[in-house]
């Protein structure tokens, strides 16, 4: 009954081709970003802030990267988090090497240096698919955190390779309050999110997908498999690179190329499998999954255990946690396998119908 | 569902209005525990973190907490992960805005990541014998205390025991630095760096790529190179395959010196025969032998209330290593009880304080039955690290035997480059340093 398309009309090919075709949804993301923008900064704590919301972004924003690669182009990648790395050092060293770089421009640059070596590590896809391509991104994984730690120059000569970021400058006021950091984290998430959005409904994602579906049958109907999959490695290692930057930036203020793992790697791939593979929603539906189930486990189970007057050590807690974690994960995948996304496209085809199914 | 649950609900509604006024009534000391009890280093955490435990649970049961303020602790488990470690700090940033103990997150990265935001929010960052070496510098980073000794001055520590060894000159010699090639293996090689250009010792660095369980050639170049001594620096597996490889080559492990990471039970235990004669650094002495040690087993386990639930682990170098950081918190807040009223909980910034005037002579030491479990420590502002010095102890085939008295690192060589690094770091961070000569 409310969530109905009938009766809305287009009358221009500006309103037929408008990111968000149906007016309930355009009103639900004008809310949501609402929420985001002008609720949440007045109702959330620092330990929101800083622990919960900016990492969810930031994540968010890596899985809608490799959702790009993995769920539209359809290359599996397990270097996701080398890609994040070389953002991180890639903006660290523009912000300090160049005197006076806007700290947007060296995210950016951050992004683009990533996209570089994206494509580098994309060449073999060209010749090799599947499983055998994540093997050859698992090769970026290794080379990139190794290189980091080689070659001092990239950490700037600090003994231990670690880097510690410089302050947060935008239009010369300094952002150190986390609220302030949110904002900026969400903005530049937002812009990133409904820019994917756009790109994957373009000539430029229906290529991808058509490669992701059949690259025999895409290269036949005309599409050059080499730059769409080079793009596609371009753009998604330019969105794991500004993660990769606002992470060292805006969440630990401070990181060490042995952070970027490929545990971080795999968890960004889960998020994209739990979340829903080929979806923009997916991605922070994955994200939010990964991110906070594991700290709202962590807050919950002690506070179980005392109503129940169980004997849990912290170290019990964490244990089950994990297992608890691994469980969900696999319910899930059993009960939907395309994801949470999913789940989500089946409750919008529901309520087109509701209150009356049939 | 709920029926169940209104009893047990109805139960905490009760007794927490029974217990709240009791709570009110005594001062807390709160101290907001980042630790980790599972994943790679859980075992290593476990026994350090016991140890920390127990002895806040010793000075409660003894002495009715410190002048009547008891001791209290919440644990957040950070598997070691640095995001999860930032998450816990936020987590319990505002359980400790009233009073705060000295954060110990016995790991690295974790403390590099917390070292501005604990200064953001005034509250203290202890990094015992690892973290930000250059928070020496306490003009710079107030609220980091790299306490007790840092991974140069400890290289330099190393270096001065072997010099002794030969009568005072190592001009001609040759030593291997065999590393973990991670920051925390590179911290130390500028310090070797400068040693040897000091002292005239040709250096050989040779890195081992995590996790190090495969060193078949590096042994191979030290066989080449025959150094008269191998300077260890290793990590988890790395430590047991490297007393291996070396039994393997032939080269004696009364030559092996290694930094305090390579020292504990864990390490050496599973290398068996091969582990006999190899010799590490270490700040604090292992066994129950020390008075606190044996006397925690006594009252603390004696009540029950003992945190290990693998008792054997008493004793062990890193749960005594767990004791000596709180022994060094506890002082530190008695210390500022001292000057912001006694019988009173500390905040942040007061303890801070406390930790930047820290001075435990042998004879305190003493007195609390933690002698060996520490060196004497003399903090202040442009010293946060208060000692510097190192004990090398001996694996026997049992047990770990002190070898040495208390060594001290060449603070006139290392000193000057943590000033310099941390002089770096501020003009990146655009912080103004303190001038220490104003500090009371």
């Amino acid at each position: 009954m409310l969530y109905r398309e009938a009766g809305q009309f287009k009358t221009s090919y500006a309103a037929d081709q408008q990111l968000f075709p149906i007016r309930q949804d355009r009103i639900g993301v004008l809310v949501l970003l609402a929420v985001a923008f002008l609720g949440v900064p007045l109702l959330a704590s620092e330990y929101w802030f800083s622990a919960i919301l900016i990492p969810f972004l930031i994540f968010a924003l890596a899985a809608l990267g490799l959702n790009i690669l993995t769920g539209y182009a359809g290359q599996l990648s397990l270097g996701s988090a080398a890609f994040m790395a070389v953002g991180a050092y890639a903006a660290y060293n523009f912000q300090l090497r160049i005197e006076g770089l806007p700290l947007i421009a060296s995210f950016i640059c951050g992004g683009l240096t990533a996209a570089a070596v994206g494509i580098l590590f994309g060449l073999p896809s060209l010749r090799i698919k599947g499983f055998y391509l994540a093997v050859a991104t698992l090769a970026a994984q290794f080379f990139i955190v190794w290189c980091l730690t080689k070659f001092p120059w990239l950490s700037n000569n600090s003994s231990s390779g670690v880097i510690s970021t410089q302050k947060l400058m935008l239009f010369g006021h300094e952002l150190n309050t986390p609220v302030e950091k949110y904002l900026l984290v969400l903005g530049i998430v937002v812009v990133m999110a409904l820019a994917a959005k756009n790109m994957v409904r373009s000539t430029t994602g229906r290529a991808w997908m058509a490669v992701r579906d059949m690259d025999v049958a895409a290269s036949v109907i005309g599409i050059r498999l080499m730059p769409t999959k080079l793009l596609a490695f371009a753009v998604s290692s330019f969105y794991c690179g500004v993660a990769g930057a606002l992470y060292a930036f805006c969440y630990l203020g401070s990181v060490e190329p042995d952070g970027f793992s490929l545990e971080m790697s795999f968890k960004i791939l889960f998020m994209i499998i739990i979340g829903g593979v080929g979806s923009i929603m997916g991605s922070f539906l994955g994200a939010a999954f990964i991110l906070l189930l594991p700290i709202f486990l962590d807050v919950a189970l002690p506070f179980l255990a005392e109503l129940f007057g169980l004997p849990f050590a912290s170290a019990t807690v964490s244990h089950i946690q994990i297992l608890v974690f691994g469980a969900l994960i696999m319910f899930f995948l059993i009960v939907e396998p395309h994801g949470l996304a999913r789940l989500w496209q089946i409750a919008k085809e529901k309520l087109r119908l509701w209150p009356f199914p049939h | 569902m709920i029926r169940k649950l209104k009893p047990a609900l109805a139960a905490a509604a009760l007794s927490l209005a029974i217990l709240s006024p009791l709570a009110m009534a005594a001062e807390e000391q709160f101290f907001p525990l980042i630790d980790y009890r599972v994943g790679p280093y859980g075992s290593n955490g476990q026994a350090f973190y016991g140890g920390f435990i127990d002895y806040l649970n010793y000075v409660n049961l003894k002495e009715k907490g410190v002048n009547g303020v008891q001791m209290t602790w919440e644990e957040c488990e950070t598997e070691y992960n640095n995001a999860k470690g930032v998450e816990c700090y936020e987590r319990l940033k505002s359980k400790a805005a009233k009073s705060a103990g000295p954060i110990h997150t016995m790991s690295t990265g974790i403390s590099y990541a917390l070292v501005d935001k604990a200064a953001q929010d005034k509250l203290p960052l202890a990094m015992m014998g690892y973290g930000r070496t250059d928070a020496v510098d306490g003009s710079v980073f107030p609220y980091a205390f790299p306490l007790v000794t840092t991974y140069q001055m400890q290289a330099s520590a190393i270096v001065k025991f072997i010099k002794d060894k030969n009568g005072g000159n190592l001009a001609g010699k040759k030593i291997v630095y065999l590393y973990h090639d991670s920051a925390y293996g590179k911290e130390a090689i500028i310090a070797m760096e400068a040693e040897a250009s000091l002292n005239k010792f040709t250096l050989v660095q040779i890195p081992v790529a995590h996790p190090g369980n495969e060193q078949g050639a590096q042994w191979l170049k030290i066989r080449q190179e025959k150094p008269d001594y191998v300077v260890f620096w290793g990590w988890g597996v790395m430590n047991q395959t490297a007393l291996k490889a070396a039994q393997k080559v032939g080269y004696p492990r009364d030559k092996m010196i290694g930094s305090w990471w390579t020292g504990s039970e864990e390490d050496v235990v599973p290398a068996g025969d091969a582990a006999k004669g190899y010799m590490a650094a270490t700040w604090n002495v292992a066994g129950k032998q020390v008075p606190v040690i044996a006397d925690i087993q006594k009252v603390v386990y004696g009540a029950g209330k003992g945190n290990l639930q693998d008792a054997g682990k008493i004793g062990t170098v890193l749960y005594n290593r767990g004791v000596s950081a709180a022994v060094l918190s506890v002082e530190a807040i008695r210390k500022a009880q001292e000057k912001y009223g006694k019988g009173k909980a500390m905040n942040g910034e007061q303890v801070r304080w406390a930790l930047e005037n820290l001075n435990i002579t042998d004879a305190r030491l003493k007195t609390l039955g933690a002698t060996d479990l520490l060196p004497e420590i003399k903090t202040s502002c442009d010293n946060h690290e208060g000692s510097g010095k190192v004990k090398i102890q001996q694996w026997d085939g049992a047990k770990w035997v002190p070898v040495s008295g208390w060594i001290e690192g060449n603070k006139g060589l290392i000193h000057p480059l943590f000033q310099a690094s941390a002089k770096q770091y501020a003009k990146e961070k655009g912080i103004t340093p303190r001038d220490c000569s104003k500090e009371k």
